[in-house]
């Protein structure tokens, strides 16, 4: 939960964010969007395909500076990311995908003990090549996490999990929110999700539509119930259906 | 177990053919390897393959390492490669007699002009190689050794080598079949030993058990190179990708 005056953790300013060929016409997929993340909160971003909301992930790793803007990240906020896809070593094992990840971070912990939480003990030796898609997900998510970052970017990370192992690192993304330690823009299009896990809803337009709607959730994580997730979401995709995020402001 | 029956096969039928032809032009297998024998004992076999070997393997580590940074540096930058990529073309295309010629006659006749012309002609086929790999390396594994802040000898090590690895491993093998072409005409054009040089001293002689003994010398060298070298380090580069293919 954001508390009030929580340390600062990401700003992004972005006036405008263009794709295209440096010579041929740039369509703009992002315009004034305006964000920040405090310490601990934990932020979701929705809206329909090619909207850019991966591409504010990417501005907000620091992988895309191609943007008209500006970005502040902490100094020295160490960064764990899960992108759309895998984005493992095929070359190498479970184990080292997610000890190089550690090393670089000097981060200390148990490799099996992150295993074991996440049901990929059996795995640890295989290479991550031979891994199927849920487990190589997982993978990525638990070398994101065993960094113990500052701020956890994840791109649709439940995508092509079953329901049962989507649970499982429901809880530990619950965790991890509950920790109050790290801040966490999470993009999805699964509004439940959304609802479950956030502080505040990001809702995004179509392509180049201006800002984004906002919804802060302000039930506590621990008291949003089934029920009461649900209720929310739907009440929030109504607002959706309605399109009533064209009209930048505040929910 | 069929590649020591082909094998059989061959010297049967060399045999026979040499039996019924009779003639100095193709001496049997018994007078070869009496040649063979006899060369080793003088240790002039030895001698002429060691000085062979020395050069392949000098030639060798230049044009690999220089074509491995050149072909990184122009898949990496454009500018690089607009650059390099005429040269390339040349010496890619440039009959190997030529860069023999100009090394002897820019060097002089010594070890270095040899050591450089072998290399000269394996350079561009390592730099293509790399080039290419590089050019293929994946921006999206790139993306998370920059999230994750991997340090430079790290990435080179797990994200950037092991997806070179096949390329090198093909430039490695396509690399060093160059250099067993090249390093005879090398030796015969411009050295006092080496296979090459007795090669070309039989030839003037018409001494065709010298040139076959010394050819299958040469030729077992290249097979025990290519079984204990080549082959490992390719199915090492490839490991990972056994149980997946």
């Amino acid at each position: 939960m954001q508390t009030v005056g929580a340390e600062k953790l990401l700003e992004l300013q972005i006036d405008s964010k263009t794709y295209g060929a440096d010579k041929g016409a740039r369509v703009e997929i992002l315009r004034e969007i305006a964000l920040h993340l405090a310490v601990g909160s934990f932020v979701s971003l929705f809206g329909p395909s090619g909207c850019g909301k991966t591409s504010i992930l990417r501005i907000a790793a620091g992988l895309d500076q191609d943007f008209l803007g500006k970005r502040w990240i902490a100094p020295s906020a160490r960064i764990g990311m899960v992108f759309q896809e895998p984005r493992l070593l095929a070359w190498r094992t479970v184990e080292d995908n997610i000890r190089i990840a550690m090393e670089a971070a000097s981060a200390t912990g148990d490799i099996g003990e992150w295993l074991e939480r996440f049901d990929l003990a059996a795995q640890r030796r295989q290479y991550a090549g031979e891994l199927s898609l849920g487990e190589a997900r997982r993978v990525a998510i638990v070398r994101a996490l065993s960094i113990a970052p500052d701020l956890l970017l994840l791109d649709e990370p439940l995508v092509s999990l079953d329901d049962a192992v989507a649970a499982r690192v429901h809880d530990e993304l619950r965790m991890v929110a509950d920790s109050g330690k790290v801040g966490v823009l999470l993009v999805t299009h699964d509004l439940t999700e959304a609802v479950e896990l956030s502080d505040r809803v990001l809702f995004f337009g179509e392509r180049s539509a201006r800002g984004f709607f906002e919804r802060e959730i302000l039930v506590p994580r621990i008291r949003r119930d089934r029920g009461m997730v649900f209720a929310l979401a739907g009440e929030l995709a109504t607002l959706v259906a309605h399109r009533k995020w064209q009209v930048p402001g505040k929910g | 177990m069929a590649k020591v029956l082909s094998l059989v096969v061959v010297v049967a039928f060399w045999t026979v053919v040499a039996e019924e032809a009779q003639s100095s032009m193709l001496p049997g297998p018994l007078a070869v390897a009496e040649a063979l024998l006899r060369e080793t004992r003088s240790l002039a076999l030895p001698y002429h393959l060691a000085c062979t070997l020395l050069r392949v393997a000098a030639a060798f580590a230049i044009a690999f390492s220089v074509g491995l940074i050149a072909g990184y540096a122009m898949g990496r930058s454009r500018l690089a490669d607009q650059i390099g990529d005429p040269w390339l073309v040349i010496l890619l295309n440039l009959p190997a007699l030529v860069t023999i010629i100009l090394a002897y006659v820019w060097i002089g006749l010594n070890e270095p002009a040899a050591i450089v012309a072998v290399a000269l002609n394996k350079f561009p086929n390592v730099v293509v190689l790399t080039r290419e790999g590089t050019r293929a390396l994946s921006a999206e594994l790139e993306d998370v050794a920059r999230v994750f802040r991997l340090p430079w000898p790290s990435r080179l090590r797990h994200v950037v080598a092991p997806q070179l690895a096949p390329y090198l491993a093909a430039a490695f093998r396509s690399g060093i079949s160059i250099i067993w072409k090249i390093v005879l005409v090398v030796e015969l054009i411009g050295r006092p030993n080496g296979v090459g040089f007795v090669l070309g001293t039989a030839f003037s002689l018409f001494d065709m058990v010298t040139i076959f003994a010394y050819s299958i010398a040469f030729i077992a060298i290249m097979l025990l190179v290519e079984n204990l070298l080549v082959q490992p380090l390719e199915r090492n580069a490839n490991r990972w990708r056994r149980k997946t293919a």
